[in-house]
């Protein structure tokens, strides 16, 4: 489904991303780890499109095809979604409007009529229910007013709406308590299909307790420098990221 | 690589304005340029009674004495006054009774601008007078109107047919004198709407004028007078366009609104004139008086405006509320783009007790625009417990664009409590993104964004109108982040 090759990237020519290299099969999820300024962020970003990075050499190929061909909207209308670490106000437009638009923007790309008002707002309720979201949520403007937990909720809410194929969930445990990790997480877990993949971006063990990885990476240094199953993940907990920074010096 | 934004931004605002077409039809004008026969000559065509004609004059010697205004922040171009043709109207007798004696052209035309003169055609909710240059030429659902004592004529039937109230109310809100252009409009207006609602009547339908410059070289100068007798009610809307053309053509109206006891009238605005082109060239010169007075007690004026044309803008739509506990609200959008100008807003003048106001205004800048807010808040020395909240917001698209508020408080009683709130924002590259991320294009992202934006004042409108209104955001200003 998604295959990164020798990935550079840098910002304002700085160097974060040096020489990547991940591979991400339908049904999987994966769970890159790291210290802060390893290149976390700079992954989603890159993956997504945001245009403040460069990528300098490598390749990404999107189900066999070159992500770098597409724009931000292409690759969300892809089925590539990002779970914001930071999602952003936008006031006056209703949740409502938002993801109606969205959703029909979405079919449109795929030669599907756009839904009825009444078919939206049935499965809107549906998405909600499974994510656990309050209902008045979807009335207020989209995360205007919102609760650090409340917008990350919103972001999962809008994955259950969009179904993507892969999503990213960049820092979605940061700032969130432990009920509202739970949320999350089984969000994120009743929403896994066998058809789609995630990457869950993550510097805390903690959201692992909820969501299974297949696969653990540890990023450091702008390259992914042991993979492995989830127990890579409690065994990071345990000895800390100076344990791989020691390994890699030997 | 030029950025998305860039090029859409590049794109949408080289869009062509889609009402720019003209008309071809036989038109009697007069010859072009302004003097004391030419007055005389408009008023003659129109076969007006002799105190129609003294009231022209007198607007027009006052006019002679008076000077542009130059306070607002806005470049006008000298206009000469004398290049104008001051009164253009379709051949064939105006005011058709039956629809088959109309030019199937204007027919025609109005078809295209999605105002059918054909009653069936209609949504039944709304009765519509259309003025074409200098004169209307159709009004609809008179004889339904009329069952319930209700007048819905053009300005010149009402001259002839109803007299005593054109005499005892023009001029009585906007008088001659006012300023500069409501005395030029005095002088040579040359037709508009008269709307008057007897007492205790709910006017049952949507009344609306829809205003058209077709002809060259020519002013339009209408007037419109609604008069709300005690305890009635009507939502009235007005809408117009004109042809894109090169050179500037001049719009000079007066709207009077005079608002009896226990009576409401709503008065919505969708302006779409031709705004110019991309280089500022062309466009219409939109300068405006519209005045409501909340004559009698617990009466209510709402205005709300959608102003999205001309090249210029200068248009202050004021309530008076003289009478106690009246209420009066004003909801603005204001949007400008490549080289328009907009300096609009409001005045609310409180004179009676406990009587309230509201401004929302919404000023959108994008291209190289410039839009300014100004407003006067008056709080007279009788008003006790006055009240009123204001709120100026401004969002700007682009680096290239200016908005401005100037907002005039002014209060002589104690007692009252006036607020002013105001924030400028811009859209963020990081809302485009996250809709981007979301599947949204950054054209469909902008419109989502401004429409959100201005949601308040839209739904204010009308439904027919608030539909008309979003569209003519999204076509005005698609994609014009930079």
């Amino acid at each position: 489904m998604l295959v990164i090759k020798n990935l550079h990237a840098e910002i304002s020519g700085k160097k974060i991303l040096k020489g990547l290299s991940l591979e991400v099969k339908p049904g999987e999820i994966h769970a890159i780890m790291g210290p802060n300024g390893s290149g976390k962020s700079t992954l989603s970003a890159v993956l997504t499109g945001n245009e403040n990075f460069t990528v300098t050499e490598g390749e990404i190929y999107y189900e066999g095809k070159d992500l770098f061909q597409l724009n931000f909207e292409e690759r969300a209308k892809a089925g590539i979604f990002l779970s914001f670490q930071y999602p952003v106000e936008i006031p006056g437009v209703s949740m409502i409007n938002f993801m109606k638009t969205a959703v029909n923007e979405q079919r449109k790309s795929k030669n599907l009529p756009p839904m009825s008002s009444g078919e939206f707002l049935k499965y809107m309720r549906e998405m909600k229910d499974l994510v656990e979201l309050k209902s008045d949520l979807a009335n207020r403007s989209v995360n205007v007013g919102f609760s650090g937990g409340e917008k990350k909720r919103n972001e999962i809410f809008q994955m259950a709406m969009l179904k993507p194929k892969l999503a990213i969930l960049d820092e979605t445990d940061s700032g969130l308590d432990i009920d509202a990790l739970r949320v999350v997480a089984n969000g994120v877990n009743k929403l896994k299909t066998p058809e789609n993949a995630s990457i869950v971006i993550t510097h805390y063990q903690r959201l692992l307790d909820f969501i299974v990885p297949d696969f653990v990476h540890v990023l450091y240094d702008g390259k992914i420098v042991k993979s492995a199953g989830k127990e890579l993940a409690l065994e990071l907990e345990e000895k800390g990221y100076n344990w791989i920074q020691k390994e890699l010096e030997v | 690589m030029e950025k998305e934004q860039d090029k859409v931004l590049r794109e949408v605002t080289e869009s062509d304005y889609k009402y720019g077409f003209v008309t071809e039809i036989d038109a009697d004008e007069i010859p072009k340029g302004l003097n004391h026969e030419t007055v005389r000559l408009i008023s003659k065509k129109k076969n007006e009674p002799q105190w129609m004609l003294d009231f022209r004059l007198k607007a027009f010697d006052k006019w002679l004495t008076m000077k542009m205004p130059n306070w607002a922040h806005l470049n006008i171009p000298e206009i000469d006054y004398q290049d104008i043709i001051y009164y253009s109207a379709p051949k064939q007798e105006p005011k058709y009774t039956s629809l088959d004696e109309i030019d199937p052209e204007i027919k025609a035309t109005f078809d295209k601008l999605g105002i059918p003169l054909d009653e069936q055609k209609r949504l039944s909710g709304v009765a519509v007078d259309v003025v074409m240059d200098s004169v209307s030429v159709k009004t609809t659902f008179q004889e339904t109107l009329a069952e319930k004592g209700i007048i819905f004529c053009s300005f010149s039937e009402a001259v002839q047919n109803h007299p005593d109230l054109v005499k005892k109310y023009m001029g009585s809100v906007v008088p001659y004198g006012d300023n500069f252009f409501a005395a030029l409009n005095s002088a040579v207006f040359s037709d508009g709407s008269f709307c008057y609602i007897p007492k205790n009547v709910r006017c049952p339908m949507e009344l609306s004028t829809y205003f058209r410059i077709n002809a060259m070289n020519t002013g339009q100068f209408e007037r419109t007078l609604i008069i709300a007798e005690e305890a009635s009610y009507v939502s009235y809307m007005e809408g117009c366009t004109a042809p894109m053309r090169d050179e500037n053509q001049l719009h000079a109206a007066i709207v009077e609104i005079i608002v009896m006891k226990d009576a409401e009238v709503k008065y919505s605005t969708v302006q779409n004139w031709y705004p110019g082109n991309k280089e500022g060239k062309g466009g219409v010169y939109n300068f405006v008086t519209k005045r409501g007075i909340c004559k009698g007690e617990n009466s209510k004026l709402s205005w709300a405006q959608v102003e999205t044309g001309s090249a210029i803008t200068w248009k202050y739509p004021s309530t008076i509320l003289k009478g106690d506990n009246s209420v009066s609200e004003f909801y603005s959008v204001a949007l400008t783009n490549n080289f328009q100008q907009a300096d609009t807003g409001t005045k609310m003048i409180h004179l009676g007790k406990n009587t309230s106001s509201i401004i929302v205004s919404k000023g959108i800048s994008a291209g190289k625009s410039e839009n300014s807010y100004r407003g006067l808040v008056k709080i007279g020395k009788n008003a006790e417990n006055a009240r009123n909240f204001s709120q100026c917001d401004s969002l700007l698209l682009g680096d290239k664009c200016g908005a401005h508020t100037f907002p005039y408080i002014d209060v002589e009683n104690e007692s009252a409590i006036v607020e002013h709130e105001a924030t400028t924002s811009k859209i963020s590259e990081d809302q485009i993104f996250y809709c981007n991320q979301r599947g949204i294009a950054t054209e469909e992202a902008i419109g989502l964004i401004v429409n959100g934006y201005a949601k308040e004042v839209i739904n204010k409108l009308p439904m027919e109108f608030a539909v008309e209104a979003q569209k003519l955001l999204q076509i005005s200003l698609e994609g014009s982040v930079g």
